[in-house]
């Protein structure tokens, strides 16, 4: 996991002297019972990505290896070339938008990484190898137009992605911040 | 309003009318509505020349009740099942039939192996467990919980024939008694970098959601009881987040995991799913506040109005934004209104329960109900909200819900 960029020497100095703040501080009224935790010891359960690339793992897949892991994992419930079965359509297309896939209306191409691997598939969730979740993200990207047949893709690739529909997304708290 | 009593078109009543000189007229009404049963109607029942039954550990509703249940859509523990409101009274949700919004089933969590972390930017990375938890204070409030796919199926272009609980149903409300979250962060100690709250849970989707950090540290709680009672695991037991007047899907079930950050996650249910796609094609992300609302519980679709006569109109209102200022009930389609009475206390973010004494004069009419919050923000009719929000909006539907009266007292869902 590179998750996170080392702590610089004035961070470690910001985060020791906020420790001191908190832990001299009489504000604070609760009873303090939380153990502290590492990093080592969080790696099983911190599996989020953030938009910006940021926990995401080592390794890589391609598109080849992705239809395999696809016709195993996922048609039953996504259909062919992710056209929808009983669960929903991930390609194909759709202007209206009455099929949001992952071509036409995701905004993040780090989702497909992040949601795969805590939650697909849907009766056996967090059993795919990262190498499986980039091999099968890799083929969903392909199938909505977005990586050649020949693709490969990890961590840099993912994160450096412009998904389509990226820019028509917008919130109060500014418009999302991934790919390029 | 050529009637004595009537405050608005078609009947709607004085509220005080059942309070004062207006007994007579309820003595009239049910004159005129009700007859005598023939033969004895006081002979001294079964029940009461004998025993009753014995105690129990767990009460339960009365079997003649046990047609009252959620509606259940979906497949397995994925979809939603929903609140019976045209069977319920009162502003609080019974545990059993509070709505239930799953993305991968219902986990069966043993408190004694729970753990809640809080991680990311924060000074100490902290874990919990349940018992730690336990030994926090506490705060007890009463709030509604509404998925923000409420009423989704009011965007089908021909009305639905469904009943209130089966169209409006994914709202409920409980008094919630946890752990203010502010309490747990100080101690992890939050950067200032920090904009924003991830939260996990445990259930098999891993369901995650990213809040803003100023709603995390505010009224928001860590929710372990439930109308006085652990969770029910369908709402999170043994641990939830809650999000005062913040919609559904973020008030994360089976909590596990917080993690302080920069940025929000993007998850699934923020990006491809809970986002609101407008008219001119963009999409709002985080559009968390729940908006004005409210539908008339009784009489409401499916519910047939016995004969005509005096009927009590009532229903419930609700805000994300605060406290249920007025609601409005018309008899006319829109065409005249009056104030409806709100029964108290009226607290913010919670389930207001309003009444309307009317006089149904037999004939076909359309029934509304109009909530203004103490922000001032108005419900919106139907036309209104489609015209601004668009047909393909899916979540976050608030519009004035219609429902039409026919001759023979049949109640349905209309569009007017």
């Amino acid at each position: 996991m590179r998750d996170r960029p080392q702590p610089g020497p004035l961070r470690a100095l910001a985060i020791l002297l906020g420790a001191v703040v908190m832990s001299t501080s009489a504000a604070t009224p609760g009873p303090r019972l939380g153990a502290p935790i590492d990093a080592e010891s969080l790696s099983s359960w911190a599996i989020s990505i953030a938009p910006d690339g940021r926990g995401l793992p080592d390794g890589s897949g391609t598109v080849e290896q992705g239809r395999a892991v696809y016709q195993a994992q996922c048609l039953a419930c996504h259909g062919e070339q992710g056209r929808g079965g009983p669960h929903d359509a991930l390609a194909g297309v759709d202007d209206k938008l009455v099929k949001r896939t992952v071509g036409n209306y995701w905004p993040c191409a780090t989702t497909l990484f992040d949601y795969i691997r805590r939650a697909m598939p849907l009766t056996n969730p967090q059993s795919l190898h990262p190498d499986q979740v980039y091999a099968v993200v890799a083929w969903i990207l392909h199938l909505n137009g977005l990586l050649p047949e020949d693709a490969s893709l990890d961590a840099h690739k993912l994160a450096t992605l412009k998904m389509p529909n990226r820019d028509q997304f917008y919130s109060d708290y500014g418009p999302p911040a991934c790919g390029p | 309003m050529d009637t004595p009593g009537e405050v608005a078109g078609n009947g709607l009543l004085e509220r005080r009318t059942l309070m004062s000189g207006g007994i007579r007229w309820l003595a009239v009404l049910a004159a005129a509505g009700s007859t005598q049963a023939a033969g004895s109607p006081l002979a001294v029942p079964a029940w009461t020349l004998q025993p009753g039954t014995d105690m129990r550990g767990y009460g339960q509703p009365s079997p003649h009740e046990s047609g009252i249940a959620r509606s259940v859509v979906g497949r397995g523990g994925t979809g939603a099942s929903r609140t019976p409101l045209e069977s319920l009274d009162g502003t609080l949700t019974p545990s059993g039939l509070h709505f239930e919004r799953h993305h991968n089933g219902v986990p069966a969590i043993d408190p004694a192996a729970h753990k809640l972390v809080i991680h990311g930017l924060v000074a100490r990375p902290l874990i919990f467990s349940m018992e730690d938890l336990l030994r926090y204070p506490r705060v007890s409030r009463i709030h509604f919980l509404e998925c923000s796919g409420n009423s989704a199926a009011c965007f089908a272009p021909e009305p639905l024939p469904l009943t209130a609980g089966e169209l409006h149903g994914l709202v409920s409300a409980s008094e919630w008694t946890g752990i203010p979250l502010s309490i747990l962060l100080d101690e992890a100690g939050v950067d200032q970098e920090a904009r924003w709250l991830v939260a996990e849970g445990a259930d098999a989707a891993a369901l995650t959601r990213s809040v803003p950090l100023p709603i995390a540290q505010g009224e928001a709680m860590l929710a372990l009881y439930q109308n006085g009672e652990r969770l029910r695991p369908e709402n999170g037991y043994p641990l939830r987040l809650f999000l005062p007047g913040i919609e559904g899907s973020a008030n994360i079930k089976w909590l596990r995991r917080l993690e302080v950050t920069r940025l929000p996650g993007m998850a699934r249910d923020e990006t491809s799913k809970y986002t609101d796609l407008g008219p001119d094609g963009r999409s709002r992300m985080f559009s968390l506040a729940m908006g004005v609302k409210s539908v008339i519980t009784t009489p409401s679709g499916k519910q047939q109005i016995p004969a005509p006569g005096y009927v009590q109109i009532s229903g419930v209102a609700w805000s994300g934004a605060g406290r249920i200022q007025r609601v409005e009930v018309s008899a006319d389609g829109g065409q005249s209104w009056a104030d409806a009475e709100l029964q108290s206390p009226v607290l913010a973010r919670a389930l207001t329960r309003f009444r309307m004494p009317w006089r149904w004069d037999g004939r076909p009419c359309v029934l509304q109900s109009r909530a203004t919050d103490e922000q001032g923000n108005i419900q919106p009719s139907r036309q209104a909200f489609l015209a601004s929000h668009g047909y393909r909006h899916v979540y976050h539907y608030n519009a004035i819900q219609s429902w039409a009266v026919a001759a023979d007292g049949a109640v349905s869902n209309t569009y007017a």
